[in-house]
């Protein structure tokens, strides 16, 4: 339990510092090492599917992020915005955190799992029957392209649609076909 | 109390992307608030002294498919995993869609800071 | 984007090999082991952002162009959309694991086993790999070599 201490404790303070550094840079760095201890904390977690892709996708996000900030002149910015907005804002903030922890109350203890205890839940179903169902091993390799295939089919559509986007956005070929008649 | 620190990392990257003027910091506290959400959701699977949901060969019960009891019993909740498989890989496509945007920004204004985007009438 | 010194290519033309032959791994023996198709597919992308980044921009682009990226990518979503109406046409609903409960058993723990499961991990994983990679094909091609400014357009008003 207290590696799960140590880890969060890391991740809270990389988290600040990303947040109130001025230099964008040292920001990009801080939200590698927020990854880093994610990853850490999924495999102390017992994830270790999620713990893989967390770290792959982590290091191709640290490349777009440095690929927009340090081939720019601005990498220092210049502060917050006025005052008054600062201080709602952080109150509105400070009420939220304090709602979710009393909402927390009601959740069951850390380290059980609710859902998969009660028989006849979703969960306890694909530990129990998974291998002979469906016959694959992992099973939650098991859960997203079997039981629940119809997420991974919505979840491919969602990709395609963003990569589309930022394909389209990044194009340079439409702005010389504006500039030339001119 | 693990809860509760995870909340305060969301709260950290809500601060960041509602408060700050430049638009990378924005983008970078929405990647913060995601790790959050995605931590938190683990979390609530997470079994005491569990064992992670693969089966291997000792794992197997007397018949060829059936699993041994002790694997039921023991293994953490496989459900919240599959679902922040997707959104990992979801919070990577819409990262590059924030960052593209940005850039095509700062090359029509010239600048990152959001106040200033507001006021020109371009 | 340029490349580097030719210590660094030297090194990344071997190690791009061994990073390509894990990401196909991870993606072939996912219903056996961690991984699956997105880790499997995220993997592939990023052995060949190594060779841009190492080898610079034009050098990876005569040998996989950005149609070609392209049209990859939506084979990986056609062949998944397959699966599924395979499933239809072979069993009765939508995503049925048809291969599993009709045809081709298999042996629990073997390679074979899972009946579509692979399947569907070979097409995610060739699908996500080839639009990551397209992503940051499109970002390094932006801007090509200075610094981005406002464009042109705008220092003429």
């Amino acid at each position: 339990m207290t590696i799960f201490y140590i880890l969060l404790a890391f991740m809270i303070i990389a988290a600040i510092i990303a947040v109130e550094t001025t230099d964008l840079l040292s920001s990009v760095i801080c939200i590698g090492a927020i990854g880093f201890g994610a990853s850490l904390m999924f495999l102390f977690l017992r994830a270790p599917d999620i713990a893989i892709t967390q770290i792959v996708v982590e290091v191709l996000g640290l490349i777009i992020l440095i690929r927009a900030t340090i081939a720019r002149d601005l990498t220092f910015i210049s502060g917050d915005r006025e005052f008054f907005g600062v201080v709602v804002s952080v109150v509105i903030v400070f009420v939220i955190f304090l709602a979710g922890v009393h909402v927390f109350e009601t959740l069951p203890d850390f380290g059980t799992p609710a859902f998969a205890q009660t028989p006849g839940t979703a969960s306890r179903t694909y530990i129990e029957k998974g291998l002979e169902n469906t016959g694959a091993a992992n099973i939650v390799a098991s859960v997203i392209l079997d039981y629940r295939a119809y997420d991974t089919l919505g979840e491919a559509t969602v990709l395609f649609t963003s990569i589309i986007g930022a394909t389209v956005i990044l194009r340079d070929r439409a702005r010389k076909l504006l500039e030339d008649p001119e | 109390m693990p809860y509760a620190l995870c909340l305060l990392l969301f709260m950290i990257g809500l601060y960041c992307a509602v408060v700050k003027k430049n638009m990378v910091k924005i983008v970078i506290g929405i990647m913060v608030m995601e790790y959050a959400v995605n931590l938190f959701l683990i979390m609530l699977g997470y079994r005491m002294g569990g064992v992670a949901p693969v089966v291997d060969r000792s794992h197997l019960g007397p018949a060829a498919e059936n699993l041994a009891a002790g694997f039921i019993s023991s293994s953490v909740d496989p459900l919240p995993q599959a679902l922040v498989l997707t959104a990992i890989v979801i919070s990577l496509g819409s990262l590059a869609l924030m960052i593209s945007i940005c850039i095509r920004i700062y090359q029509r204004y010239g600048t990152f800071d959001i106040t200033e985007i507001r006021r020109l009438r371009g | 984007m340029k490349g580097m010194t030719v210590i660094v290519k030297t090194i990344a033309s071997w190690v791009k090999v061994l990073i390509f032959l894990f990401g196909i791994y991870i993606i072939l023996f996912g219903h056996l082991t961690p991984g699956g198709g997105f880790a499997g597919g995220v993997i592939l992308a990023s052995s060949y952002v190594l060779l841009m980044l190492s080898f610079g921009r034009e050098f990876v682009e005569e040998n996989l162009p950005l149609p070609l990226a392209s049209k990859l990518d939506c084979v990986g979503a056609f062949l998944f959309g397959l699966i599924a109406v395979l499933g239809l046409v072979f069993g009765g609903t939508f995503f049925l694991n048809f291969l599993y409960q009709k045809y081709l058993p298999g042996q629990p723990l073997h390679l074979i086993s899972a009946g579509t499961i692979p399947l569907s991990n070979i097409a995610i994983g060739l699908k996500v790999g080839a639009s990551l990679f397209l992503v940051i094909l499109s970002l390094s091609v932006c801007c090509k070599g200075r610094p981005c400014g406002p464009s042109t357009r705008e220092r003429q008003e």
